[in-house]
């Protein structure tokens, strides 16, 4: 039992940390059609971006959502200096943002080095919690708490505003809404920089999780794009629900297959991916 | 010869529903060997779907297609090609980066065991472009067999669309709007070659414009919300009152 | 001098340097990069078979290439197939296999639903090869990998093995040419610009994309048993998504579309990271850079985009066919 647990919150952790990185990509698929693989770039870079802020000194939180901005400011200049040109062309968006995480990666190797940091999450959430003989970090929980907050931000905004209904109408039919005289464009730019400001952001926050090393992103990619396989391009509660099971499955298989982990992922997302193209969740395509 | 073989086309009780949304409703109706039968219907009538489904598409709803007395409902598109339909598209539908000639080659070679062949230039079958070429000059338009598709204007375009279906050799051919956009001068090329074709090719034709399906047609048969309302040769329908009513405005 | 002219006198250059190359006293250093060269470049040509004539972006060439790279391994090291053609034949059939299983899941799906699910399906092969360790040897790979003999000759040396990945590489650059040339070449193109076409005109266009995907294996499966022998060692690194990553680089700047272009965009990507990595330890960034820019503004790649800048020094405006980009 304790072992069934143990692993659960671990992989709800982990999960809804890949709703960080997740909700982006698939938003930006699903509006404007642009596969953004340096969307874990933009993670890495935050966490490297919070960490330095941290040992200048700065409180974990403000760091945090400091290497959220910075991520967004820099995923702003490549969207509206190269990208925005083919949000209709998803081959050569692919390609670019191929070439943008090839750049950062070797950025972030020149900035902080090729040594693995470990990050320490803040001093009051670092202890443990014993109920019996379990036990398991705080931390996990407050990482799980964050990422449903920025969920529920998230479904509010698409629900409940103006902004939302233009990016839900502009997924749907994005001609038409262009036809309403919505201003799309405008759209695309605040979805471009909420996914790379809540990747960025959650590059520290899962920092005590993950840690922060070259390749960590490219290690998360494919996770990723298992999320937003799951639960449907476009679907932003599809990359909620998604983005757990493809957690839960993670911890589950580590554990009990640590031999064939990989493949009690991806041979699932493979066969939805072919059977089942619209995600367990999205609406048929 | 009994209704069935006679029978190009046969479709038994179609209907198409995309959601809760009906576009087609129950269908019927039968295309003679050698006939040229027009379809007509206001816009939204179903008319492309009617084609995607009879082209295997789209599957059906309900009902099922007979192909010169076979049943085809069950084929995907590219077996139904080979069972001798051949379809033109309302958009142009062609390999804009080829040139005119491959493309044509593309329809001609498509029953050909030559298209498996991996081993040999395309340059060893000049038996083939040359038949291209020939297809070409009966329109006039040899002169662009090696012009990149991407490069012709709007008209001639359009004329290579049909020429790629009859290119096919087709016992049944599906013009969907042969003569969408084209100037009034285009239109009356589109409408020459497809009226050369006569007497051979069993052939449903989509238009809008009355003046070519006066001019290809012989039979007539009116869609209208999915349903067929009138069926029947062109001077009949020309008469009926209902027809009149909801689709020609009372001015034929 | 005829276009045509040009391209002989360039082709023949071109080959007889590579020949005469090992004997003119470079050092082996460039004999041996230069022997990656043509190995990576038949799996790049295999890609652009797959891009830029089916319009199939395909994120798992790697695991291909890499699981003809392990056959060959695991054959040599348990089973006892030691022979070049048994290591050859071991390799291409497992790539072709791996295809034929890829296939059947990833053809259902076309365009960015394809690339995504072949990113996938090259993380599950490499799941296997980092976690199996029991078969594959996990994050330490396989060692003791030896080059065969080919018939009389002794290929292990250098000079010997980079004969062998030239001949490879020309036997490849040849047949990959003449398939995109021939009927069912065409076929292919035309499935590449409007499969909805070639549906209505009786093509059956999931079969021509499953068979290009394992013509394409067979010589990716080819690169990576070259590969394993060059190395005398495979890992889990040669069939990884950065290793598609690769090749999907190496494709895009020789030149989408083609095949030849990709032995310029593979003599670029070997010899930058080598030569590169000697001057400044910032390589991909420069590569990354060098991408990123071809992508935007020459998307035909080095072989459209060299001649246009060499015509212009020379002061001539000629127009350059381009070459064809999905």
């Amino acid at each position: 039992m304790q072992f069934y647990i143990q692993n659960a919150l671990g992989g709800l952790a982990y999960g809804s940390l890949l709703f960080l990185i997740a909700s982006g990509l698939t938003l930006i698929f699903g509006l404007m059609r642009i596969i953004n693989l340096a969307q874990t770039s933009f993670y890495l870079l935050g966490a490297y971006i919070g960490l330095s802020l941290v040992t200048h000194g700065w409180n974990f939180w403000l760091a945090s959502l400091a290497g959220g901005i910075v991520t967004m400011a820099l995923g702003l200049a490549v969207y509206s200096a190269f990208l925005h040109r083919y949000h209709a062309d998803p081959l050569t968006s692919l390609l670019l943002t191929l070439g943008l995480t090839l750049i950062l990666d070797d950025g972030i190797l020149a900035l902080w080095g090729g040594d693995p940091h470990s990050i320490s999450p803040p001093a009051i959430f670092a202890g443990s919690l014993t109920f019996g003989t379990l036990v398991f970090p705080v931390y996990w929980l407050v990482v799980i708490g964050i990422s449903f907050a920025i969920a529920a931000i998230l479904f509010l905004t698409l629900q409940r505003t103006m902004l939302g209904v233009m990016i839900r109408a502009a997924v749907d039919d994005e001609e038409m809404t262009r036809g309403l005289g919505v201003d799309v464009n405008r759209a695309f730019y605040i979805v471009f920089a909420a996914g790379a400001l809540i990747a960025g952001l959650g590059g520290l926050l899962g920092g005590p999780i993950t840690s922060a090393y070259p390749g960590l992103d490219g290690e998360l990619t494919p996770l990723a794009f298992a999320v937003v396989i799951v639960g449907g391009m476009g679907s932003l509660g599809g990359a909620l629900a998604g983005s757990l099971i493809i957690g839960l499955v993670n911890a589950f298989g580590k554990a009990l297959f640590p031999e064939l982990s990989y493949f009690t992922i991806f041979v699932p997302v493979a066969l939805i991916m072919a059977f089942r193209p619209q995600g367990l969740f999205g609406r048929k395509l | 010869m009994n209704d069935a073989q006679s029978a190009c086309l046969e479709l038994r009780g179609i209907s198409k529903r995309f959601g809760s949304l009906g576009v087609l409703d129950d269908v019927t109706l039968t295309v003679r060997r050698g006939e040229r039968r027009g379809i007509i219907g206001p816009n939204g009538a179903g008319k492309s779907t009617l084609f995607n489904i009879i082209a295997g598409e789209l599957p059906a709803s309900a009902g099922s297609v007979h192909l010169l007395g076979r049943d085809v409902s069950r084929l995907p598109a590219h077996r139904r090609a080979r069972a001798g339909l051949a379809r033109t598209f309302q958009t142009t539908t062609l390999f804009p980066r080829l040139t005119v000639v491959e493309n044509l080659v593309l329809a001609l070679q498509a029953h050909s065991p030559e298209r498996f062949h991996l081993l040999a230039p395309r340059s060893r079958y000049r038996a083939r472009d040359e038949e291209a070429v020939a297809l070409l000059d009966r329109v006039g338009l040899a002169g662009c067999a090696e012009v990149l598709v991407d490069a012709l204007g709007y008209g001639e375009k359009r004329q290579i669309e049909i020429l790629l279906a009859l290119a096919q050799k087709p016992q049944l051919l599906l013009l969907d709007e042969p003569t969408a956009g084209l100037a009034p001068a285009d239109a009356s090329l589109v409408t020459e070659m497809l009226k050369r074709e006569r007497g051979g090719t069993t052939m449903v034709l989509i238009e809008h414009d009355m003046g070519v399906v006066f001019d290809v047609v012989e039979n007539l048969t009116v869609l209208h919300h999915g349903r067929v309302v009138a069926d029947g040769p062109l001077e009949t329908i020309r008469g009926d009152a209902k027809v009149q009513e909801i689709y020609l405005g009372g001015n034929l | 001098m005829s276009a045509r002219r040009r391209w002989i006198v360039t082709i023949v250059a071109g080959a007889a340097l590579a020949l005469l190359l090992p004997h003119l006293g470079v050092p082996t250093f460039f004999v041996s990069l230069l022997t990656q060269t043509w190995i990576i470049a038949i799996a790049a040509m295999s890609l652009d078979l797959l891009i830029g004539f089916v319009g199939l972006v395909n994120f798992s060439q790697a695991a291909l290439f890499g699981v003809g790279a392990y056959a060959v391994a695991i054959g040599a090291t348990r089973f006892h197939i030691t022979g070049f053609a048994g290591g050859l034949v071991c390799g291409m059939i497992a790539a072709v296999v791996t295809a034929a299983l890829f296939g059947l899941v990833a053809l259902r799906a076309e365009g960015p639903g394809f690339i995504i699910i072949t990113i996938a399906l090259n993380q599950i092969v490499w799941g296997l090869a980092y976690q199996w360790v029991s078969v594959s040897g996990g994050d330490n790979g396989i060692t003791g990998i030896t080059r065969p003999p080919l018939g009389p000759f002794d290929l292990s040396s250098n000079t010997a093995y980079y004969y062998v990945c030239l001949a490879a590489f020309a036997l490849t650059l040849a047949i990959l040419m003449t398939v995109v040339r021939s009927p069912y070449g065409l076929v292919l193109k035309g499935v590449r610009d409007t499969p909805r076409r070639m549906r209505a005109l009786g093509y059956n266009v999931w079969l021509y994309r499953y068979s290009a995907l394992l013509l394409s294996s067979v010589f990716a499966g080819t690169a990576g048993v070259l590969f394993a022998w060059y190395n005398q060692f495979v890992g889990p690194v040669d069939l990884s998504l950065d290793q598609s990553t690769q090749f999907l680089i190496v494709t895009i700047l020789g030149g989408i579309g083609t095949i030849y272009g990709q032995l310029f965009g593979a003599l670029v990507v070997i010899f930058l990271s080598n030569e590169l990595s000697s001057i400044t330890q910032r390589w991909m960034l420069v590569l990354g850079v060098i991408y990123f820019a071809i992508v935007l503004y020459a998307p035909g790649g080095l072989v459209v985009l060299v001649p246009r800048l060499w015509d212009r020094l020379r002061g001539k405006r000629v127009a350059v066919v381009p070459a064809e980009h999905p």
